[in-house]
């Protein structure tokens, strides 16, 4: 809502000192949030005055250009003894006699820009004759501004104040709650009390009761409850808006079009209560009230024919809809030139069907805006009435006397206050219940009290918000100032800090961080062509995607169902700004198809039901918290100490390792072949559980099919794992064993397999087979060539046996070493290289 | 008879070779020169042999001179194997010296996210006052987003122009625009009192520029107890405060509207770049808080009662409070970060900027 100064101060007389920034932060303070304050005059320094235009020469110019050398005159600013000044002016939109605004040299204009008489064209011109733009007030450089011939326009006047820059204007966030303030009349009562200054209501006439001596009006439906209709005829279809009108409804947004709808829209800023006026000669028969009926249709002003529906409330006449009731008139009843006569609507409608209709139709307008946040119920008559006395005081119309006022308001909903100081209890200020009860008062809420100390509370009709104990507990709040808070930290039981999940994936985030791996969060959408290029087969479980009814973007109307799509195109997007080293990590949420079907919507004045509350929690997608990374490049850059090292498969599976070391798990891999993973070169990770190989995620190198189509640097590396199952898997609390003080025996042994025996599988036969005495193994080399056969693998295994009892001798060590050869020879067919 | 000069001439010849041997520099040649002149070839130890034929006094006192004459040589033999192994130690250590000041990198430098750094940072005040850390999904049922939270049926902010709706709309599944549904989570799933705080992302049907992200990060707050008041709101959100800008941010509560709370306020930061300056000096014009003074950082008020009702607690015996901050706006104001955009992009080097507890 834009509001000038001076309007809002026309009501809230506020002290003669009182400065503009300082009642801004009072109406911020009370939750009137003043965004802005528009004053171009801050921005303009010297005067501007108006000139009158004596006389001019059209001048041709070689460059093509005709100029004016026009002798101005500007009252007590021209030359001593001279009846003008010569000032050379590029525009011909304006006439001789005009007055225009002249730039007095020395004047400094918005962006600097300083005015001094200098010679242009052949002649000394001596200051400047301007445009909108160049006084910074808009961005009209179309002509000149030419002001229409009126009070105070004279050579010499101050311009600005003529064209209302010296009125600073408000641009003030009024919040859903507070309709009554997209009114100057609302402003101005909120300003006088929170400055303690006096507020003069200009709609203070009541709503008469119910009247039928004027233009006929019937209400056929509950969504209007009140509509006024004043007539009024004989207008002067030559009357012009005055310029402090046009200026005003400039300022707030509103351009001017003619008498009677500034006029309408003039007593709609400041009243509140949207008006309609209607071309008197162009209705036919009764104005009936009324929601729309099949297949009926309406041209609006707008010139668009629209269907309408069921539920839009309609104003109808004799010849069906004349108007979308609050939202915009009917194309057949507007008011034209030669319009004389003329009936004012002011109705209260229902905000509920106003946003409904309006949004149908996409009509967003000053009036259904207002409808929608609740008109004042009473205000109908005062505004129509102030109308209709500004067409008789500005266009010469005759007001008839006969009216019609159908339809009372509602009663405001009374509310009984049992705790008085409900207020000081919520707000932790104490406050008198004297100072509560003034509070309110001044408000305008009425407050009864009963015997035994109860308030009944009654707001006033512009305050439709008012209704639960909370609300009146707000308004005292505003008005007393939530600066009077005075801060508490409150107490809250002892805490046992984060939970295990929380600690656990934290601890993961931090530990692959650490590790060398950048956290990176893109944006959770994907484009279903992100999964072919991933090359997942169409049975994989990453299909089972979640559309977004109404995505960002077309292009990615999906939720993510892995972590990699946002990843890969996070190489992308660094490889593009030549970051081509990359180790890239993200944990979050992804996204599966669950639950079909609507969900409950239970009624919200009671608690849910037990198996209500379990169907909200859990008829949603599935929505586990992978990690995932990405690699690419060198993982180390070459140094003076050694050389790069590429990042490969390698540094992966270190991810998902670092993440399982983080939570204690043993993560064990088998070999893989998963999209879009090299079918060579892919780990499944899981953890054994039960003796149950439970898969958590894969990681490797990517296909070089899914390298090509996502133009990846060659050989790029992902691990992506469902983090929340890692979780689930990890052991509870840790156990510490007594450490053996006795000396180890080392044995080393290297077994001869087939190439296609695991490491893994290798490994477990072997520790299987040396039983208890083993404490460590270390594969240190894995070795082929001829001299094994081509389909053969030497591993090399150290292995470290200790007792906790005694020192070991070499013959039981080397026993327990020969049965671990023995059982990886059973289960892996591995034999004892000589 | 074995003439005791003789025994001196053999010490002196012990000790030229060991001389020579550490002039040398050579642990070798003084190792060969010991041997010569102390091992068990050597001319003394052969002259010890011959004490066998002396008669008892002789032999005494031959023995003595020997041993005296052996001491003197393995002191001798000591000093300069000491200064030897010494300037041999020396020579090592200038050898070996390395620059020390050249570039090492063992594994990349990696780095958690602003946002995920600033949310742990967050997290960690609140749990230090007792609170716990709530979790809730991030495609939500409406109900808890909307209905619970006393929006009505046809609150704007449910609009398709708004809110991202799951396919179809009329399952009444969405991306939740706030972090609040946790709140009624919360309610519904824990013993009262509560006092739990909320990180996530949360998603809007918005525009996406420097300053506005589809996909953000908020912090909620919600605690409900016996007696709480704006007071508790004020004095947690100015502990909070404190514990994200230093002690010296100002802060105050300016009345707002919101349907889940009722007093509702914004919290305003006092604009860390002009101090409030630009509000009552038009010749101060502030970019960050657009003159206004102060920088608004999250939403918050006390609960109201209608949400109490839809989750079955009593307003007449618990009331609380709630607030809602934007976590990326947090880490503009705090690191200076200009455009949001870079929060979501994934260039490796916006995450790198803030390292350890810098961030």
């Amino acid at each position: 809502m834009r509001v000038p100064y001076s309007w809002l101060t026309t009501y809230a007389q506020v002290a003669d000192d009182a400065d503009p920034l300082r009642l801004a932060n009072a109406l911020t303070e009370a939750g009137l949030q003043v965004e802005r304050i528009e004053d171009p005059s801050r921005n303009i320094d010297g005067p501007v005055v108006v000139g009158q235009v004596l006389d001019f020469v059209a001048e041709p110019q070689k460059n093509g250009k005709t100029i004016r050398w026009c002798q101005v005159d500007v009252g007590q600013s021209n030359p001593p003894g001279q009846p003008s000044r010569g000032i050379v002016c590029g525009a011909d939109n304006f006439a001789v006699g005009d007055f225009v605004p002249v730039v007095l040299p020395g004047t400094v204009l918005p962006g600097g820009f300083q005015i001094a008489a200098r010679k242009t064209y052949g002649h000394v011109s001596d200051g400047m004759i301007c445009a909108e733009d160049e006084l910074g007030l808009g961005t009209d450089h179309a002509g000149i501004i030419v002001f229409a011939p009126g009070e105070g326009v004279h050579p010499g006047a101050d311009a600005l104040e003529l064209l209302g820059a010296k009125d600073p204007v408000y641009e003030i966030d009024v919040t859903p709650d507070e309709g009554y303030c997209l009114s100057v009349r609302g402003l101005a009562r909120e300003a006088a009390q929170i400055t303690g200054s006096v507020f003069t209501d200009p709609y203070s006439t009541p709503l008469p009761e119910p009247v039928d001596q004027g233009y006929p009006v019937v209400l056929e439906s509950p969504d209007c409850q009140v509509f006024v209709a004043i007539s009024v005829s004989g207008l002067n279809p030559d009357a012009v808006s005055p310029a402090w009108m046009v200026r005003r409804l400039k300022a707030v947004g509103i351009r001017s079009i003619s008498l009677a709808v500034d006029v309408t829209n003039y007593v709609m800023v400041e009243s509140g209560q949207p008006l309609h006026a209607y071309d008197a000669a162009r209705l036919n028969g009764p104005i009936r009230v009324r929601k729309a009926r099949a297949s009926e249709h309406l041209v609006t002003l707008d010139h668009v024919d629209r269907a309408l529906s069921p539920d839009d409330l309609l104003i109808t006449d004799d010849s069906g809809p004349i108007g979308l009731a609050g939202v915009m008139g009917g194309l057949t009843t507007e008011l034209t030139d030669d319009t004389t006569q003329i009936l004012l609507e002011a109705a209260w409608f229902s905000p509920a069907s106003v946003g409904r209709t309006y949004r149908r139709h996409h009509l967003p307008s000053e009036a259904s805006r207002r409808f929608e946040r609740a008109v004042d119920t009473s205000v109908a008559f005062a505004a129509a009435r102030r109308a209709a006395e500004l067409l008789r005081d500005l266009g010469s119309a005759t007001i008839l006397d006969a009216i019609t006022v159908v339809g009372q308001p509602q009663p405001m909903p009374s509310l009984t206050l049992n705790d008085v100081q409900v207020p000081s209890r919520i707000l932790g200020i104490e406050l008198s219940d004297d100072t509560i009860a003034q509070t309110l008062r001044a408000s305008g809420i009425q407050v009864d009290v009963a015997s035994d100390g109860a308030w009944t509370l009654t707001p006033p009709t512009w305050r439709p918000d008012l209704v639960h104990a909370y609300d009146y507990v707000e308004e005292v709040g505003r008005k007393i100032g939530l600066s009077a808070i005075q801060p508490r930290v409150p107490t809250a039981p002892a805490g046992a800090g984060y939970t295990r999940e929380q600690r656990a994936r934290r601890a993961v985030i931090e530990a692959v961080a650490q590790a060398g791996f950048v956290e990176v969060i893109p944006l959770p959408f994907m484009a279903g062509a992100d999964l072919d290029r991933m090359g997942l087969p169409g049975d994989d479980p990453r299909r089972a995607v979640v559309r977004i009814a109404n995505p960002l973007s077309e292009a990615q109307p999906y939720l993510r169902t892995s972590l990699l799509p946002g990843l890969l195109a996070a190489i992308n997007r660094n490889t593009s700004r030549s970051l081509t080293d990359l180790a890239l990590f993200e944990c979050g949420s992804v996204f599966r198809a669950g639950e079909p079907g609507a969900l409950i919507m239970p009624d919200v004045r009671h608690r849910p039901g037990p198996d209500d509350i379990e169907r909200l929690f859990s008829s949603l997608p599935i929505q586990p918290r992978h990690l995932a990374v990405v690699l690419t490049g060198d993982w180390r850059a070459a140094s003076p100490l050694a050389n790069a090292e590429p990042a490969t498969w390698v540094h992966a599976v270190y991810a998902a390792l670092t993440a399982a070391a983080a939570l204690g798990v043993t993560l064990v891999r088998r070999p893989a072949q998963v999209m879009p993973w090299h079918p060579g070169r892919c780990a499944d990770l899981g953890v054994v559980r039960d003796g149950q190989f439970v898969s958590v995620g894969w990681a490797g190198e990517l296909h070089p099919q899914v390298v090509e189509d996502w133009t990846l640097p060659k050989r790029a590396c992902a691990m992506e794992l469902d983090l929340d199952a890692l979780i689930e898997l990890a052991p509870p609390t840790g156990q510490i064993r007594e450490l053996s003080a006795h000396p180890a025996t080392k044995q080393d042994v290297a077994v001869v397999v087939d190439t296609t025996v695991s490491a893994a599988d290798l490994q477990a036969a072997l520790v299987a087979g040396a039983g208890p005495l083993l404490e460590s193994i270390t594969l240190f080399d894995i070795f082929t060539g001829d001299q094994i056969g081509t389909t053969k693998k030497s591993m090399a295994y150290a292995l470290v046996f200790r007792a906790t009892d005694r020192t070991l001798t070499e013959a039981e060590a080397s026993q327990a070493r020969d049965q671990a050869v023995a059982e990886a020879a059973r289960r892996c067919g591995a034999v004892l290289r000589a | 008879m074995v003439d005791n000069d003789k025994i001196e001439a053999l010490v002196t010849q012990a000790a030229v070779a060991f001389s020579q041997a550490e002039a040398n520099g050579s642990l070798d040649e003084l190792a060969q020169a010991r041997a010569a002149h102390t091992g068990k070839d050597s001319p003394l130890r052969a002259m010890q042999r011959t004490l066998g034929g002396l008669s008892n006094e002789d032999r005494r006192l031959v023995g003595s001179q020997i041993q005296t004459g052996l001491k003197q040589m393995e002191s001798v033999l000591a000093g300069a194997e000491d200064r030897l192994r010494a300037r041999d130690l020396q020579a090592r250590l200038v050898r070996e010296t390395v620059d020390v000041t050249a570039d090492i990198q063992l594994h990349p430098v990696g780095a958690v996210h602003p946002l995920t750094g600033l949310i742990h940072r967050m997290c960690d005040v609140f749990v230090a006052m007792g609170w716990q850390v709530a979790e809730g999904p991030e495609a939500e049922a409406e109900w808890l987003n909307f209905d619970a939270l006393n929006f009505t049926a046809d609150h704007p902010a449910r609009f398709m122009s708004d809110t991202l709706f799951l396919d179809p709309p009329e399952n009444h599944r969405l991306l939740r625009t706030h972090t609040s549904p946790v709140q009624m989570r919360a309610l519904l799933s824990r013993s009262l009192p509560v006092y739990v705080v909320a990180p996530g992302k949360v998603y809007r049907a918005d525009e996406y520029d420097a300053t506005h992200l589809p996909v953000f990060h908020q912090i909620e707050g919600l605690a409900v107890d016996k007696g709480l008041s704006m007071a508790d709101l004020k004095g947690t959100l100015d502990h909070l405060a404190r514990a994200m800008f230093g002690s010296q941010v100002r802060t105050r509560l300016r009345p707002h509207y919101f349907p889940f709370t009722e007093p509702s306020a914004e919290m305003d930061l006092l604009c860390f770049v002009c101090h409030g300056a630009s509000a009552t000096d038009p010749s101060k014009p502030c970019r960050t808080c657009k003159s206004q003074g102060w920088i608004e950082w999250g939403g918050c008020g006390v609960v109201n009662p209608a949400v109490l009702r839809a989750a079955g607690v009593d307003s007449n015996v618990y009331s609380g409070f709630a607030f809602g901050m934007g976590v990326d706006r947090t880490v503009m104001f705090r690191n200076n970060a200009s455009d949001l955009r870079d929060f979501v992009e994934a260039d490796v080097r916006f995450s790198r900027q803030l390292e350890g507890v810098a961030r």
